[in-house]
This record gives C-alpha cells, structure tokens and sequence, in this order.
C-alpha cells in the first residue's frame, strides 16, 4: 500500500490518518494503467499496469496493418529516458500471436530491455517461428529495413522464463504472478498479478465457449481489484502485402476454437459439415498453407484435427480416409508431442490410448487417389487455391456437388480462392484455356469474435472483480459492453483510449497482529436459538402456528475484540479478557442493580392455573416463584436465552433473584405500595444487557396491569 | 489393522477436546508436532513422516519397502532346478518335531541357499509404525517422488480414509505406472501359486519365521520382531485405480490450499522426473518439507532451493546425505556478507552428476565388453532417470564402437512410461528444456524407439542366457541373486542413490537462513556443530516425537478499511495507547485471515464501554455527577466495582456515562 509506505514507522498516525480520512479513495490509487496498443482498438496489444509501484507490462505486440512507427507501441511512454530496466518488473507476454508478441525483439534487442520476460512453455516454443516469419517476410520480401534480425529473436527469446499453468512465480520480494489455461491457442495463458494485497488478472484472448475438444479458460474465483480483458472482436485487416496476408491467415486459423470446431463436432453426428459432406458419399478438400516456419504451429492445428478426426471416425465406425497431399508431412512434429499436455483434455486422453500418433485412418496422398472412388478428406497446399496441389485437386473435384470446399477467411484477390469467395459463381476460369463448372459445395471459414461479449460477461461474473478494463476491441462495442458490466453486475468499468492512462483505487487492508485468543473466540460457535414466532412475526401468525413453529438455531460468529495501537509498535488485536492483563490494569466491574417488585396474585393469575388451591404467597418455595418467573417471561421476552439456576434466574448478564432484604438499597419504590402480595426480585446487570434489562423490568413490573 | 495402545490413545485424546474446534483450538499454541515413522532405506523406500501443524495431521509419504520382496523366493518357470531333490523336505516343514527344529537351525548356520527364501505368494511390507495412527484422522498426504506413492492404495481403501492427497502431475502419473506394473507381475506369482484365501498365509506364523535365518527373519520381523504387523497382502488394479480418484494433482510450485488455512506448494527436488519438496504455509509459520535432493541433474529439473530460503522450519529428510571427506571451501562458512552470492556459487561447485555420469559410461563399457565377447546384458533397473539417461549412453556407445545390438526393455508399462516422459518438459533440467525450444526430441529414446533400436515388450516368455547382470540400489545382492545360485555370470553392482553431500547440506541450510532446523539423528555426528549456526537444530529419529513451539505470537489479520472506518477510538489515560473495539466477520482462506465490516454489525453498538478499570476518584466522580439534573440513584463505590441504581433507564446511562468519564474503558 502506497500510504502505508509514507507513514510507516508510526502506526498510530497510520490509523488516525487512515480511518478518518472520507477522501482516502481519492488520493490512494494503487493501479495505473497504460494502454500503448490495444486502447479502443484491434491491433497491436500492449498494457502497461503499475501495482502499488511495480510496473508490469502486459504483452508486446505489433501492428500487422501498418509499416510505420504506428507498428509498435510508442515504448517512450514507459520510460522518457528510456531506462526500460529500471521502470518495468517483468514482461508477461500472453500467447504467440504477433499481436502479442511482434514487438518483443525490437524492445528487449533494439530499445534495451533485459529484464525478466514471462510466458508459457508452448508461447516460448513457438513465439520464434512466428518472429522468425515475420522478419522475413518484411524484409525478404517486401525489402524493408530490417527492424530486429534472427540473432535478435535467438538472444530476446533466451532472457524468456518459461512458466507452467498455476505456477507460482515470484518476480520479486513484493510480485508474484500465475498463469492461467485460457483456450484461445496452444499455450494461451491468462495472467494473474499480485504486489501485497492488490490481485489482478489480465486475460489476453481467451475463449469462454464450453467445447468438448478445447477447454475453455478455467480459472480460480479469484479475489480481485482489476480485471483487465480483451474484447478482440475479429475484424478483417487486408494487408497490402500477400505474404503479409498468408501468415496473418494463418495466425487466425490458429484459433482453435474456431478452426477445429467447424470441423469436428461429436455431440450430434449432423453437425459436422465435413462429416455431412463425406456420409453422402463426398470430398473434402481443405486448401492449407504452408509458408515458413510458421506452417509448424499451423501443423499442430492440422495434427490435433487429425486425431479429433480419427478419433471420431473411429467411433462412428467411418472408414473415411484422411489424406495429406505432399508438402505437408502427417509426421507428427516434436513440438506438438512434446507439448500435448497443453491441449484439450480430450486430446490428451485420446493420446494415451493411441500412442505415438499412428493415426488408423490418415494416409499419404498422391495423384492416383484424386480420382478415386468414394468419399475422403485431403489437405493440400496453398491455402487460396492460387496454383498448386490445391488448385489441381480442385478443378477435379469442383464439378460434383458432393463435394466440399473450405476457403480460408481472407484470399488475395486473383487467386481461385478469391473469386469462390465473391458471389457464387457456377463457372470459374483457371486459366486462359480453362473453365471449369463449380457445383461444389463452398464452406469459408469466418471467424467469429475471440470471445463473445458473453463470454467476457461470464468471466466478469465468475470473478467479480472490483474494476474491469477493456480493452482491444473496437469503440462503440467496447461502449455497450462497459455500460452493460456497470448496469448488470454493478462493476466500475473503463474502456481507455492509447497511451491514456487510468487510475483505480484497490481494496484496502491494513495489517494487526491477533493473539491466539481472539482468533479461538471468533472460531467459537455463536449459537442463537429463536422462536420463529418472534416479536416481528407473531401478530401474524396464530398461536396454533406458533407452538408448532419450530426453533431455529443460528451460529453467527462475530469476531469481536479490541484493537491495540501502541506508538512505533505493530497495531494488536486481542480479546477483552486479554486486555487487561496487557495494560497491567484490574478490571472496574460498573453493574447497574434495581430492586423490581412483582405482584405475586398477578404473577399466579397469569401463569400458574395448575397450582393447588392452599398455595399462598408465603409458602412458596424460592425456586417456584423463581419457575412461574422463568415461565412467564419466557412466553413474553422474544430475545435472551432465559435460565432458570434454581435460585436466581439469568438472561445473558442480567441476573435476578429474590430479595428478602426489608430496606434494599436498589428499591426505588417504598414497600407501602405493595404490603405482602408483593414480592421483589433484586436485579443485577451490565452495560452491554441494558436495553434488555429495562425491558425484563418494564414486564416484570407491569404483570399486575395484564 | 491391529487396533493397538497408541490407536487408543488417540480416540482418548480426541474425545475430550470440543469437536468443533479441533481443529483450531488443540493445538494452536504449538507450532508443529513430528513424528518420524520410518527412515526408509535407499532411494526406492523413502522416509515417512507425520507431523502436525496448527492441528492438521500431515502424512510425508506412503512408501513400500521393496527390498523386503527378497525374502520370498521369486516364481520362476523351470522351478525344479532351482529348488533340487528338497521338495519333500519342503513339504514336510508344516511338522514341528524337536529333531527337525533344530537341525533346520543348524541349518541357519550354513550360508543361505535359495531353499531358504519364502516359497509362496509374496506380501508386501509397509511402514510400520504407520498402522499405530488412526488413518480417519489423517488430513493430508503429501507424496514427493513416485517411490513414495506405491504404497498409497493400502491407504486409501481403508475405512475412514479421507485425506487430500497431494501429488504432482508427473509424479501421480509415473506412480501411477509403477503401481500398475507391481500389480501385473504379482500376477504371476497368484497365477502361480493359487490363491491363498484371506487368512494370514502360513509362512507368517511364528512357527515358521522362527525357522527362518537369521538374516531373512530380519528382514521379516525387523531387529525386535514388530515389524511382522506391516506386512500386507497387495492391493488389486481396482485399488491403484480407485487410488488414484482420491489424489489430488499439482502443477509445478502450483498453490494448493487446504482448508482455507494451509497453502501447500510443490518445488522441484532434482532427484527425479516431478519429484518434488514441499512447503507448507500455515497461519503459525511455514515448513519445508526437504526429500531426496540433487542440485543438478541430467534430466529432472534441479533442485529449487531458493525457494526455501527464510522459512520458519526445514525439515530435513535425506537419509542418504553423503559423507564426504571432500574439503569444502572454508571461507563460504565464514563469509557472512553473502551468503547467498557464496551458497550459489559453492553449490555449483563439485558437479554431483559427473560421478552419476562416470558410473553410467562404466557400465556402458562394461556392457560393451561384454556384449563384444558375445553375451547379454541384464540390467534390472528401478530409478527412471538412470535408464533414460543410460538408454542415451549406451546407443552412443554401441554407435561409436559401430555394434549392431538390439535393445531390449521388458515392463508391462515401459511404452507408457517412456512416452510420457517425452511430453513433459516442465519436469526437465534447463539442458532438456532447451531441446524443446528448438524442436528437438526430449530425450535420445523418442528416436532411438523410432528407428527401432529399442524394442519394448511387456513382458518376457523365453528365458535368455545371463551372462552379466547390473545391481543398483542398496539391495543386498546376496539375497537377491541367491536363487540364481549357482550362477557363472559377471555380476556387477552399482549404486545410484542420489544425495546432496553433507557439506553442502550444512552450507546451504546456512544460507537459507531457517529459524528451526529437523535433521535426522543418525547424520546428528557427520554435522559440524559450530555457533555460528542462526538456527537451532533438533534432531529426530524414530517413533520419537518432536515438538516445535510456535514462532509467532500472533496470526497476522488484515482489516477492511471499511471496517476501520467504524472505529472509535479511545486514548487509554497512561501508556498513551490508541484503543477501540471492533467488530466484524473473520474470513479465513487461503491462508489469510480477513476482518470484514458486516453491515448487520455496524451501528448496532452505541459506544458505550463494556468494559472499565482503574478506580474512580469519589472527588472527580462528585464533579461529573454535579452537572446533572439532581434526581435518587444509588451509586455504590468499591474498590472492585461500582453498582449504578436508578429509577428509570435514563437516569442510570446518565450516571453509567458520568462514570465513564472519569474511568478507563472500553
């Protein structure tokens, strides 16, 4: 806590200063964000959240749409002296897609940063087969400058600590962070982020959808004061350079929830349009790209739909083959295998009954089978049909309407792709000699959004944080959504704009020290017992209702004590019997006492049909007037657990018995007005009982009135 | 179980304390309570401990003890030569004449011969001491290694049981294959030898173990003959099953938390794949739980000791810390300025893994030698580790002396185990790691398997000629080899049990700056005891119980600012003390303690001092009373208290608050 920082040393002053402040909420902000990317905006994400003075940043990312220093997060915001090291703690770094990681090299290798750098075992693997592309696309192929080089990627990926999901890491003395399994790709991980008792989350896309192939996000019910989300509304960006285009597709169609989901669904065989496509007898062709080294991560997706596939043929009894056409390999890469573990649940069971990926179904494929009777399902390269194994697979397989052809969601204009795409043509033109008929079914892949604003309102809910921040998603949206979390769930929430900061007070604990005895009273069971029929609700009920009412038993513990504030000492909390003892002090006991007259006559009439008849005032015994008492007040006193100790009765404090004494210095009201039918009842109490006191009394005495 | 004295005891103990708050209450001024139950012996049969914090019961461990199988003759197929013409002597031993007593103890004096080994279905031996406890009131397991989880199963279908089980992901699911493997090669033995019905078998009897040598007998009963009770017949699949329902998996250094009071953290041990220390967190304090450790290893992660430094208490439970003669560098116990900079820097002095890996390359060459005259190699093997990396070494070497020789591994689960070795990088050294961020199998077997250089089979049907077997392990090779006898091959015995060198211990305890330290009695002489120690050391051995007192006076509780906001304050007239009463609901999780406003709670008080000392000056009480409204009350002065009598309610507050204007209260 900032505040205890400044006053540390005089805790007394802490508290005073503390507690009476009203305006304390307006001058402690233990949260400061800073969007440098992704402020109202898809594109490049990069946050940036100071926690009671650590300064996290959250994810590194690159603008894929643009060519200018708009590309990157403007890293001068952090630091104008560009001391990265000393103004940040650690860079977290959510999953591999550029827009996460894209500007990662370029900051740790260009502008300086060597601090510690946090990801996930798949986000560390795979990270540099997306860079890798991307630098060589900029620069191979568009022949730019070059912003980071491979040794650059190599040297920024080695500073990288590799975190396992709900591993606790502790960054340093104060920050501890944890990653948490969020199903958006292979390794997305949300974040957790604590500094002494300030907790955020920052979720980086994720995917809330329950699915049984991809798990979605599972996360603890955290206490939390910030909850930082993305809204990544997937918008299609068309980038001036094909290449560009090629591994922004593929970056998308790593999004397996989406990707896999289209394919495989087991709930209801009907579901699935590659197995509608292959149950009449059709083929499947699903155009895939293989660019770069990026294609390996795109090959996990492949492989995983192939064992979804396989799995499920298997238990639909299919006999449908799976084929990959040459330039893809159906090896299974050592990256997939070696991280399975960081697929779905399904994936993973279903390896341990297949064993080293031989698939019983999935084939090579080669030229002899395209014309080969009977359904199948073919991957072949390039993705957009633009030339290729793909386009001769499909100027084959395009005339039947059997058959099944998925596009990507964008294709370069010019490709076949492209043209399938605009309108429904029935006539294509391969080339200048050739024309085909497409009669062929055409299935695009749109994406729909990263998590769907009820998915963000779920997450929302399940953690109930004490603020919510959105962002990566478009304005307006981002607008709705803001007012329905404050609406609906009643969560302050921002939706900031780039490189405009927002400041959020956190929950405030301060800090005691509590004896043994004070913890075992606050454990101790509080029991109350009440008659349903009380005060409140006894005029409505009958009294038939209310002697069949049963009673109800509350334990409502209170901790109570007294907290201790020596000067330059830790502030203490203790019970009351411990006090004492603590101050060197013998306890003062202040009783109030009231000597009460009772008519006896009364007290009979109203209580004691059963008694016999030669029963008098004189002859009866203590301990009977003692029970009529108990009775009587019992069937009048809604609160207090009366007891009858057989001499005198009690109700928490207040004690009662009777008192023989002629000249009772607590009897207020001289013995004339009651001669012998009176009998008075000397009663004793503390403070804490005197509402109750008084009441007994004001019943006690009013008897004779009933 | 036999119900026994210390069962007793226990349910006496429990029966007095209030049930409801047991769990608080007992045993809150104390620290920790630990009761060492077994110190295990090697690395296959780790030590197994209990202990007791903030009234929780905590068991370390579920071992088995393997070795102890020895005893029972192993099923063999061409049984007649192993066990020659004595048959019939074999089966008069049920009759108990004098004669026959005394010429099989005359017997015991020759050296053992395989006839003396237990021909029947073999039982199993658990710990002990551990059947003294009440498992119903055991709260928590923890288990370390895959070692200390094979004997979890006779826990967990016990009546009663209801623990958390503790695991690490790796370490439940390698145990998970040990387990299954043990329970598919006591197949054999049933298939074997018939089943034997529920009673206890006939070599149990006391007539029969006393017939047994002495150095069987030992192993049977151990050195005062208590030990016979741990012996269990083993579980079923269905148990290692139903086993492993009950185990709650954790992810590396994942925060499990226990009951919203203790947070349980697992730490990478470096001694195999998911082997883990523990650290507990609790209200009063936190404990680590230290098990086997290596600072470096070649295919698990290395030890996390940072992790440990400045907790309250280590409990130090390697047994096979070595003892080396090896100087150490004097000047890091001395050097007080940095004792983490010299910790680091001494620890990663002397590689421990280099002798593991001299071993390894000499029995590889032995294995050569061996296969290049011709012959087999034998190698039992039980640690994982050494077999991934010997799989390694052993296809380089065939490699560079160009030797085509089929590897052979025979294990019911050995498919399983060596693929799920190959998809667990988080488990591995940093060397591991690297190959998985450059796409390169986890180890050399994925390929080695591929091209298949290693053949798996789950089990063996045609005998092989032996012509040179491997040890590892403490076993006593005499016993264990014994039916074999008379054997022509080379037996070459080679021990791989891990452990951190005494020295480094000492240094490292040093660094991590604990308040308490539990080591074990019998390495109590190897420890140099020097005052320069910022710790205490108690020492524990077995079936003995150490008490820790608590560390901290006090449970830190945090209280909601709103809460805060509630106080009134009072100063206490001397001692210049800030004093108020609060009032609120305490949340206990995840090992914090919260005071939180409840609004039902706030406003119902008005302020008034429950509670007053000191004693009122009749003077300045006079003066108080003055400025009221003269009406009859009765105030009676005491040295201990004071009595308020009053007509009606209003009057006597009025009084009530005179009074506490001269008085201190609260």
């Amino acid at each position: 806590m900032a505040i205890e920082c400044l006053v540390l040393g005089n805790l007394s002053l802490l508290f005073t200063l503390f507690f009476t402040s009203k305006l304390h909420k307006d001058f402690i902000h233990s949260f400061l964000l800073i969007c440098l990317g992704a402020g109202q905006e898809i594109g490049k994400s990069c946050a940036v959240v100071t926690i009671n003075g650590k300064r996290i940043m959250f994810d590194c990312g690159m603008h894929m749409g643009y060519d200018d220093h708009r590309r990157y997060p403007d890293f001068s915001l952090i630091s104008k002296s560009r001391d990265f090291d000393n103004s940040l703690s650690c860079i977290i770094i959510t999953h591999f897609h550029l827009d996460h990681v894209g500007a990662l090299p370029f900051f740790t290798e260009v502008c300086g940063y060597s601090g510690p750098i946090y990801m996930t075992y798949p986000t560390k693997a795979l990270s540099p087969l997306m860079l890798e592309d991307y630098r060589k696309v900029m620069v191979d192929r568009r022949g730019e400058e070059e912003q980071f080089t491979s040794d650059h990627i190599a040297e920024c990926m080695k500073k990288v600590i590799a975190v396992d999901l709900k591993q606790t890491v502790q960054v340093d003395k104060d920050l501890q962070i944890r990653a948490y399994y969020a199903g958006h790709v292979l390794g997305a991980a949300m974040f957790y982020a604590k500094v002494g008792d300030t907790a955020m989350v920052y979720t980086g896309d994720y995917n809330m959808t329950p699915d049984r192939h991809l798990g979605a996000a599972q996360i603890d019910r955290l206490q939390l004061d910030l909850l930082i989300t993305e809204y990544g509304t997937y918008v299609h960006t068309v980038l001036s350079c094909p290449h560009m285009q090629q591994l922004y597709e593929i970056q998308n169609m790593l999004e397996r929830g989406n990707f896999l989901k289209r394919y495989v669904n087991d709930n209801t065989a009907k579901c699935s349009i590659v197995h509608k496509c292959v149950a009449g007898g059709g083929k499947v062709l699903i155009p895939t790209f293989a660019l770069g080294r990026a294609q390996i991560i795109f090959l996990i997706i492949i492989q995983e739909l192939c064992i979804l596939l396989d799995d499920y043929w298997e238990r639909m009894n299919l006999r449908v083959p799976i084929y990959f056409s040459a330039g893809l390999t159906i090896q299974a890469n050592m990256y997939y295998k070696m991280l399975i573990s960081w697929t779905s649940q399904k994936v993973k069971e279903t390896y341990a009954t297949h064993n080293a990926f031989d698939f019983k179904n999935v084939r090579k494929f080669d030229r002899s089978l395209i014309d080969a009777p009977g359904p199948c399902v073919l991957f072949a390269t390039p993705g957009m049909i633009s030339g290729g194994f793909s386009l001769e697979v499909f100027k084959r397989w395009a005339p039947s309407e059997m058959n099944l052809v998925t596009l990507p969601g964008y294709c370069v204009a010019g490709t076949i792709g492209h043209k399938l795409m605009s309108g429904k043509p029935t006539k294509i033109d391969v080339d200048k000699n050739t024309q085909i008929d497409v009669r062929c079914q055409i299935h695009q892949l749109s994406f729909s959004p990263h998590t769907d604003a009820k998915g963000i309102m779920d997450l929302v809910k399940f953690l109930s944080p004490q603020h919510v921040i959105l962002v990566h998603g478009e304005k307006p949206k981002m607008a709705t959504l803001k007012d329905r979390i404050q609406s609906e769930l009643g969560i302050q929430c921002y939706d900031p704009a780039n490189n405009k900061s927002v400041h959020i007070p956190s929950t405030q604990y301060v800090k005691a020290g509590a004896s043994d005895a004070f913890i075992q009273s606050c454990l101790n069971p509080n029991f109350k017992f009440l008659k349903s029929g009380s005060e409140d609700n006894c005029d409505s009920g009958s009294e038939s209702t209310k002697a069949l009412s049963p009673l109800q038993i509350s334990d409502e513990r209170v901790a109570e004590g007294i907290l201790v504030v020596e000067k330059s000492k830790r502030a203490k909390i203790v019970h009351q019997d411990e006090l004492l003892l603590m101050l060197g002090e013998k306890e003062h006991k202040v009783q109030f006492a009231y000597c009460c007259p009772v008519s006896i006559e009364k007290l009979e009439k109203a209580t004691t049909k059963d008694l016999t008849p030669e029963t008098n005032a004189l002859v009866l015994h203590k301990c009977s007037l003692i029970q009529i008492l108990s009775t009587r007040l019992s069937s009048e006193l809604s609160e207090g657990n009366i007891q009858d100790l057989g001499e005198h009765l009690q109700v928490e404090s207040f004690q009662l018995s009777i008192c023989l004494k002629d000249n009772c210095p607590y009897r207020k009201i001289g013995n004339s007005h009651y001669k012998s039918e009176a009998v008075f009842f000397c009663c004793t109490w503390s403070v804490a009982d005197e509402k109750l006191a008084w009441k007994i009394i004001s019943i006690m005495e009013n008897f004779d009135q009933t | 179980m036999p119900p026994s004295a210390a069962c007793f005891q226990e349910e006496h103990c429990r029966g007095r304390l209030p049930v409801i708050d047991y769990k608080y209450s007992s045993v809150w001024f104390m620290f920790m309570k630990f009761t060492c139950l077994s110190k295990g012996g090697g690395n296959h049969f780790p030590p197994c401990h209990i202990l007791d914090v903030c009234g929780f019961r905590v068991l370390l461990e579920c071992p088995l003890d393997l070795s102890a199988l020895a005893i029972f003759a192993p099923f063999l197929n061409d049984r007649h030569s192993i066990v020659p013409e004595e048959t019939s002597d074999y089966a008069t031993h049920k009759s108990l004449d004098a004669e026959y007593v005394a010429q099989k103890r005359q017997k015991v004096e020759k050296p053992l011969d395989a006839n003396d080994l237990i021909h029947a279905e073999p039982w199993y031996k658990t710990v002990n001491n551990l059947h003294l406890w009440n498992v119903s009131f055991i709260d928590v397991v923890l288990i370390s290694s895959p070692m200390g989880m094979v004997g979890l199963p006779f826990l967990t279908r016990m009546k009663g049981f209801s623990a958390k089980i503790y695991v690490t992901e790796a370490t439940a699911r390698l145990g998970q294959l040990m387990m299954e493997d043990l329970v598919s090669m006591h197949m054999e033995y049933k298939q074997y030898y018939g089943s034997e019905g529920s009673s206890d078998p006939q070599w149990m009897k006391w007539q029969e173990i006393e017939l047994l040598p002495s150095s069987l007998r030992k192993i049977a009963c151990g050195e005062d003959g208590a030990e016979l009770g741990g012996w269990m017949p083993l579980y079923s699949a269905a148990d290692v099953k139903d086993c492993l329902t009950k185990v709650q998996t954790v992810r590396y250094t994942e925060e499990a938390c226990y009951n919203g009071v203790l947070i349980i953290k697992a730490f990478s041990s470096g001694s195999e794949i998911g082997a883990c220390n523990w650290i507990i967190n609790g209200p009063k304090g936190n404990i680590a739980y230290v098990s086997g450790s290596i600072f470096a290893s070649d295919h698990a992660m290395n030890f996390d000791y940072s992790a440990l430094q400045g907790r309250d208490l280590i409990l130090y439970s390697d047994f096979f810390s070595l003892d080396t003669t090896e100087e150490m560098d004097e000047s890091a116990f001395s050097d007080d300025n940095d004792k983490w900079e010299a910790l680091t820097k001494s620890l990663r002095r002397g590689d421990e893994n280099l002798e593991e890996r001299e071993k390894l390359a000499f029995i590889c060459s032995c294995a050569i030698d061996s296969v290049k005259a011709g012959g087999s190699v034998l190698i039992p093997i039980n640690g994982l580790g050494v077999v991934l990396q010997f799989l390694e070494q052993i296809s380089m070497f065939l490699e560079s002396s160009s030797l085509q020789v089929p590897i052979y591994i025979i294990s019911s689960v050995a498919e399983e185990l060596l693929a799920y070795t190959s998809i667990i990088p988080e488990w591995l050294c940093d060397k591991r790691q690297e190959k998985l961020f450059s796409g390169e199998p986890l180890f050399a077997h994925v390929e080695l398997l591929k091209a298949k250089k290693i053949q798996v089979f789950p089990a063996v049907h045609s005998p092989k000629l032996l012509e040179c077997t491997l040890m590892q392990d403490k076993v006593d090779a005499n016993i264990a080899l014994l039916p074999f006898k008379p054997m022509s091959m080379k037996v070459l015995q080679c021990s791989f049990i891990p452990g951190i060198k005494l020295q480094k211990v000492q240094l490292m305890l040093k660094a991590l700056q604990p308040k308490f330290v539990l080591f074990p009695e019998e390495l109590r002489s190897h420890f140099i005891t020097s005052n320069i120690n910022s710790f205490s050391v108690s020492h524990y051995s077995e079936n003995e119980t150490v008490c820790i007192p608590s560390l901290k006076e006090s449970v830190e509780v945090e209280i909601e600012a709103n809460l805060g906001s509630q106080f009134q304050w009072r100063i206490s007239k001397h001692k210049n003390l800030n004093i108020t009463r609060l009032k609120g609901e305490l949340l206990v999780a995840h090992n914090k303690h919260q005071l939180l406003s409840r609004k039902e709670l706030a406003g119902s008080s008005k302020n008034m001092p429950l509670l007053h000392w000191g004693s009122p000056d009749p003077e300045n009480l006079l003066a108080a009373l003055s400025k009221m409204d003269p009406k009859r009350a009765t105030i009676e002065v005491g040295a201990a208290g004071t009595v308020i009598s009053a007509a009606d309610e209003n009057l006597a507050s009025q009084v009530f608050e005179a009074l506490g204007s001269i008085l201190d209260g609260i």
